[in-house]
């Protein structure tokens, strides 16, 4: 019997390839080297390869811009803008978020290059999701990015929060990955493919006499993308993971793992179910309305730096998702440039909160950030600015931003949930307003300054410039967000 | 004798059920756990009966991804397990009291 091997386009996997070696190389080194690799050189791995992702990514768009997208090994990889675009984020974030995670485990005296190589591993399964066509290959990415964050969340042993964090990730997650995998499997029973242009095509052609199975089955895909997401009501687990897990680790999670579940999101429901927008429109609805006025108003109620950043991260997931519930061209853009301008912004703030939560990962009161721009202008001048961006003010990115993804719901005729969105905006300006407030206020406690090393000040430097430089000229990455479309918008 | 393919799927849908009820209502970490095995492994048997009535390849091998993750979910999810448990000599989830807000 003769297999067949399908063609596979190596330029469109060489990402997953890079992350993946890397985190193989680091960890034969470990085991092969016999003096212990340093921290230092684990970190020069895991940047170097998110720096060759970046360059990878900007060969992929020119080949895109020449032969158009396309799909590989046996159409289960799919290249096209969108995910070049969604790789390059992630590959940014896990630069950043790898550059403030070396100086954490630097202060916390953390031996051993574990985490460089699960966090490569992580991300690899993020850029597999961006990139999969297949619902398949889709639960394969979920679970090798989820694996290594359910370890990466229980990395501090010093404190009990984390493995405790880490036990709430996984049962969650994993009930979460056997609801996708059931919705899949059902979809798969009532289309006769697990192959999401497969499945668009069966649905473009046949009228389905009982879709009960492929509502099942939609359903519960959009319930497993809610939880990884962190949608209302499913986002239980985020405040508690957010807060239990080190602080790098939750900056890592908030932009990684969202780019990676919103991108696989978005092909599910556009490429794949387009054709049942009438099903899926009105659930996405009353899960934005949901998402953006619940993660708003809890966030007001909190004392803790890191629960309250949880939850405006889920009033975000709300807005991202107003974009997808738009269905357009325009809406998916939007999602898109919210995205990539939400996950820089995110891995800064999250690197400023490392750097307060002092030794021990400990310190996270909001007390403990008065007078901070006081004390320290610039940190507190970034901080400010971080939290300006994901108010939405203007000259930030977070503004154009928000306009993108309301403007694109008002030109499908959703009125209503921009509004709905736009007060939630509204509450969540009162908690960030009142946090740049506090660092500029009268100093009243005695605090230590806060050394910022080396690499978070880069971190921390690169998130702000992005926010800026794009906030006050967001014309070419809007630009970029318009080309990068989906291949098989039906 | 011939078993229809529906029952299949009524058992296979029970299964699941029967995982995400013990999910929601055990309180023990290791039974919870259980519980997702149960429910991955009602989605195999989902996978595998769809694939014979469809007649097509696609859902057995879907089965191996299914199980393969399975196994490692189980590496890591005992690891998490091990070290809560060193901390508490205790694996219900009642205790984890920590994070809460």
């Amino acid at each position: 019997m003769k297999i067949a091997i399908p063609h596979i386009h190596y330029l469109a996997i060489a990402p997953v390839l890079i992350l993946f070696g890397a985190a193989l190389v680091l960890l034969f080194a470990t085991a092969l080297v016999r003096t212990k690799v340093s921290q230092r050189i684990a970190t020069l791995v895991t940047v170097t390869a998110s720096a060759a992702v970046l360059v990878v990514t900007y060969f992929q768009w020119r080949c895109i811009d020449q032969v158009g997208a396309t799909t590989t090994i046996a159409h289960a990889i799919v290249l096209d803008g969108f995910s070049v675009v969604a790789t390059g984020v992630i590959a940014a974030s896990l630069l950043m978020a790898s550059l403030v995670a070396h100086d954490w485990a630097v202060r916390e005296r953390i031996a051993g290059v574990e985490y460089q190589i699960l966090a490569l591993a992580s991300t690899a399964g993020a850029v597999l999701m961006t990139q999969a066509n297949d619902l398949v290959v889709i639960f394969l990415g979920l679970e090798i990015l989820s694996i290594g964050l359910y370890v990466l969340v229980a990395f501090d042993r010093q404190r009990a929060t984390s493995a405790e964090a880490a036990l709430k990730y996984f049962l969650l997650g994993g009930f979460a990955s056997a609801i996708f995998i059931y919705g899949a499997a059902l979809v798969y029973g009532a289309t006769g493919s697990t192959n999401l242009s497969s499945i668009s095509y069966f649905l473009g052609s046949n009228v389905l006499l009982r879709p009960g199975l492929l509502y099942a089955g939609g359903a519960l895909l959009l319930v497993g993308f809610a939880f990884k997401v962190a949608a209302v009501p499913f986002h239980l687990w985020s405040p508690d993971v957010y807060e239990g897990a080190p602080t790098p680790v939750t900056g890592f999670m908030a932009s990684v793992v969202k780019v990676g579940a919103f991108a696989a999101l978005v092909r599910v429901l556009i490429s794949s179910l387009g054709t049942q927008m009438d099903t899926w429109r009105p659930i996405l609805w009353v899960l934005i309305v949901l998402t953006t006025l619940v993660g708003a108003s809890l966030a007001l109620v909190q004392r803790n730096a890191k629960r309250m950043l949880a939850y405006s991260s889920i009033n975000h997931a709300g807005f991202m998702l107003v974009g997808v519930w738009a269905g357009t061209v325009r809406g998916i853009a939007g999602t898109l440039f919210y995205i990539v301008t939400y996950a820089p912004t995110v891995v800064a703030t999250f690197a400023i909160v490392t750097l307060m939560g002092g030794l021990g990962d400990e310190n996270h009161s909001i007390d403990s950030y008065r007078g901070l721009a006081r004390r320290q202008p610039w940190l507190g001048a970034s901080l400010g600015v971080l939290l300006l961006s994901q108010l939405g003010a203007p000259l930030t990115t977070g503004f154009y931003a928000k306009y993108a993804v309301l403007a694109s719901a008002l030109d499908s005729g959703g009125a209503p949930v921009a509004l709905i969105a736009l007060l939630s905006a509204a509450i969540a300006a009162f908690f960030y307003l009142r946090w740049t407030m506090a660092l500029y206020a009268e100093d009243t406690i005695e605090a230590t300054r806060v050394v910022v090393p080396a690499s978070t000040g880069v971190a921390i430097g690169l998130g702000v410039a992005m926010t800026l430089v794009f906030g006050v000229w967001p014309g070419p990455l809007a630009a970029l967000a318009q080309h990068a479309t989906v291949l098989f918008t039906p | 004798m011939n078993v229809p393919a529906a029952w299949y799927l009524i058992l296979a849908a029970v299964l699941f059920g029967v995982g995400a009820y013990g999910l929601l209502t055990r309180r023990s970490a290791l039974i919870m756990f259980m519980c997702i095995e149960l429910m991955l492994n009602a989605v195999n048997l989902t996978f595998v009966t769809f694939s014979r009535t469809l007649g097509d390849i696609g859902g057995q091998a879907s089965v191996f991804f299914v199980m393969v993750v399975a196994a490692a979910e189980v590496t890591v999810g005992l690891g998490i397990v091990v070290a809560v448990f060193r901390r508490r000599s205790s694996t219900s989830v009642d205790e984890l009291s920590e994070l809460k807000g």
